[in-house]
């Protein structure tokens, strides 16, 4: 009963801290809309209005009441999912944000399992051989992944493997002629075309998908693999290990059974990190590869100026960044016995 | 502290022993190939800064259209840009843009960070709970995409720019003063410099502050590598500096249309940003190796 109980006040604590960084994020964006240097009335109304209808826009706008009365009501449309009206497609922005969410998934999703199928096999043979070679060539193939602008490198990855090479398709997510032949389903372009049997299409994507995806995935390779290095090595140096190896286990059962099993539990919180990294990461790599996904929409919005979508794509990464640090706390928990028996 | 007759000789003493210390650590320090090539490279980021008058040469700003997306040559080493402007002498006054944010953000985050850090950690109680909360409200909202907002909403620019960098690269700062103030807060010296009188703000100015030192200078050596790629991407999206500035990320935005045919015009600025934050990441690995309390127990 008594253990019941705690477990209740344990995860009624955790939702509040969910909800308090949901609500200081909610704040956050209310206080970015709030400073726009431009007025919000005079940009409706004109700066030729007469003072008395420039009032009563104002106190249409509810702009006239204090400034927590207008923090509730933006709370409170939030939570009913209105985001406000996007000036430059003129659609809710929410209905705007999930039709574009799908693609960034799709590419985000696909560049970190590059990043995860690359990374984590090298961050553990560089912590293997440390100090070896192979440890000085991985090391500075996650310095360049971490130092170079990746919106640069998807410039130079065009110019090469587009331009120079022909080996891939340019921008956009499909040749101009399949464009619009494949029904929306799931708002992926890969598994729409494959539900619906289209090969060709679906071929034609790839192409077009694969450069973003290889860049997106070498900047999230970068980092896992660091990361990777560095638990590996710890893991390494426990004595668990020694006493793995005097037993007589292969140096595969070592490396693989032993210490990447004992450092899967932290690798996971990092994998969800960089998942939600990627997220935000591909707005630069959007806008280079046209790819109708958020970033592309958030980065058109900012040319009209359009700080309902602006900010309504701000929040809606926020809210998955939130959720995917909250899953990686409980996969923890749920992963290691040992934070469990600590938060008891 | 009449305790102590002479004073001179211990504060000699003292000094010799900081002086050996920084000779071990030059010393160390320079046999880290790497660690070196990072540091040459921000010594000549900074040299060109300063020199930019004397190197580079032709005017930054001076559009001569007959020139219009000339080739790399002898005249231009790097080509010219769509307005008939060298790049090399662009990229050279532009080292001055990229150290001027690079030093607005540091100076503003790192204190900023510091001393939430070091307050909360040091009162305890409910100003720690309300500063950490907000310290995680920072660490989880997208870090790029806020700095695109703030600056979106405050309008373009490299201050602002600036400033939207620093809302979002504080919180670390704070975390690692914490964690600092925790374990020094109670520890005897403290409490003997409390016990003598001192008020808490001395405590956390001349005792938690310089016990944080060494590991804010490696997060701000990364940090750095950082933000040069942040305020890249700002400019490059075209909120950072504006026209005609040779802000490094800003030219690869207007080369961005002629990647294909004049590439140079896109490329050289981003191998310039390439080159400067690998030199902070490199220096940052190679001072981690020899601050980090932990791995140096390891050696």
């Amino acid at each position: 009963m008594n253990a019941v109980l705690k477990a209740f006040i344990g995860i009624g604590s955790w939702l509040l801290t969910v909800a308090f960084t949901l609500l200081g994020l909610a704040a956050l964006t209310f206080f970015i809309g709030r400073i726009l240097p431009i007025d919000p009335v005079i940009s409706i109304v004109g700066d030729r209005a007469s003072e008395e209808l420039y009032n009563r826009v104002a106190s249409e706008l509810g702009l006239d009441k204090p400034i927590w009365v207008q923090f509730w009501d933006y709370l409170t449309k939030l939570l009913r999912g209105d985001f406000g009206i996007s000036f430059s497609t003129s659609r809710p922005v929410l209905t705007d944000l999930l039709r574009f969410f799908p693609a960034t998934l799709e590419l985000a999703t696909l560049g970190l399992i590059v990043g995860v199928v690359l990374g984590i096999p090298m961050g553990v043979a560089s912590a293997y051989w440390h100090e070896k070679w192979p440890d000085h060539v991985i090391r500075v193939i996650g310095l360049v992944g971490y130092s170079v602008p990746i919106f640069w490198l998807s410039l130079v990855g065009l110019f090469v493997f587009y331009y120079l090479l022909g080996w891939v398709s340019g921008p956009g997510q499909l040749d101009v002629f399949y464009v619009g032949v494949v029904k929306p389903i799931t708002g992926a372009i890969l598994i729409d075309s494959a539900i619906q049997g289209q090969w060709d299409i679906f071929a034609n994507a790839i192409s077009h998908m694969i450069l973003p995806t290889l860049l997106i995935g070498y900047y999230s390779l970068a980092y896992i693999s660091r990361m990777t290095r560095s638990v590996m090595l710890e893991q390494l140096s426990r004595e668990y290990v020694l006493t793995a190896r005097l037993k007589g286990a292969s140096e595969f059962q070592v490396v693989m059974g032993h210490a990447l099993r004992n450092a899967a539990i932290p690798l996971v919180t990092v994998v969800a990190l960089s998942y939600g990294g990627l997220l935000e990461g591909s707005v630069l790599v959007e806008t280079i590869f046209s790819w109708p996904g958020i970033g592309n929409y958030i980065y058109s919005s900012l040319f009209s100026a359009d700080m309902n979508a602006v900010l309504g794509g701000t929040l809606l990464v926020g809210i998955v960044f939130v959720i995917l640090n909250t899953l990686s706390d409980v996969l923890y928990r749920v992963l290691d016995p040992r934070s469990r028996e600590a938060g008891r | 502290m009449t305790v102590l007759p002479d004073i001179a000789d211990p504060r000699r003493a003292l000094r010799a022993a900081r002086i050996k210390e920084f000779r071990t650590f030059a010393r160390r320090f320079f046999r880290n190939p790497l660690g070196v090539i990072g540091l040459a490279i921000i010594i000549v980021l900074i040299l060109c800064a300063i020199f930019a008058n004397v190197i580079s040469t032709h005017d930054p700003y001076l559009p001569s259209l007959g020139d219009r997306l000339a080739a790399p040559s002898a005249e231009f080493w790097f080509g010219a840009d769509e307005l008939g402007r060298d790049i090399y002498s662009r990229l050279v006054h532009g080292s001055r843009l990229t150290l001027l944010i690079v030093a607005l953000v540091i100076v503003t985050s790192a204190p900023i960070g510091l001393l939430v850090g070091a307050v909360a950690g040091t009162y305890g109680g409910w100003l720690d709970k309300v500063f950490m909360r907000i310290t995680d409200v920072f660490l989880a909202v997208p870090k790029l995409l806020l700095a695109l907002a703030f600056v979106s909403a405050l309008g373009p620019g490299i201050v602002n720019a600036a400033l939207a960098i620093t809302l979002t690269a504080w919180p670390p700062y704070a975390r690692l003063a914490r964690a600092e103030a925790l374990i020094v807060r109670n520890s005897d010296y403290v409490n003997a410099v409390r016990l003598a009188g001192a008020s808490e703000f001395h405590i956390i100015l001349f005792h938690v502050i310089p016990m944080c030192l060494s590991s804010v200078i490696v997060r701000m050596t990364f940090d750095m590598a950082g933000i040069i790629l942040t305020a890249a991407g700002l400019g490059f999206i075209g909120l950072g500096a504006q026209p005609p500035l040779p802000e490094w990320g800003a030219m690869i935005s207007t080369g961005r249309k002629f990647i294909f045919d004049q590439w140079w015009i896109a490329t050289i600025p981003g191998a310039a940003i390439f080159i400067v934050s690998l030199g902070f990441n490199l220096l940052g690995d190679a001072l981690r190796d020899l601050l980090d309390p932990h791995l140096r127990q390891r050696n």
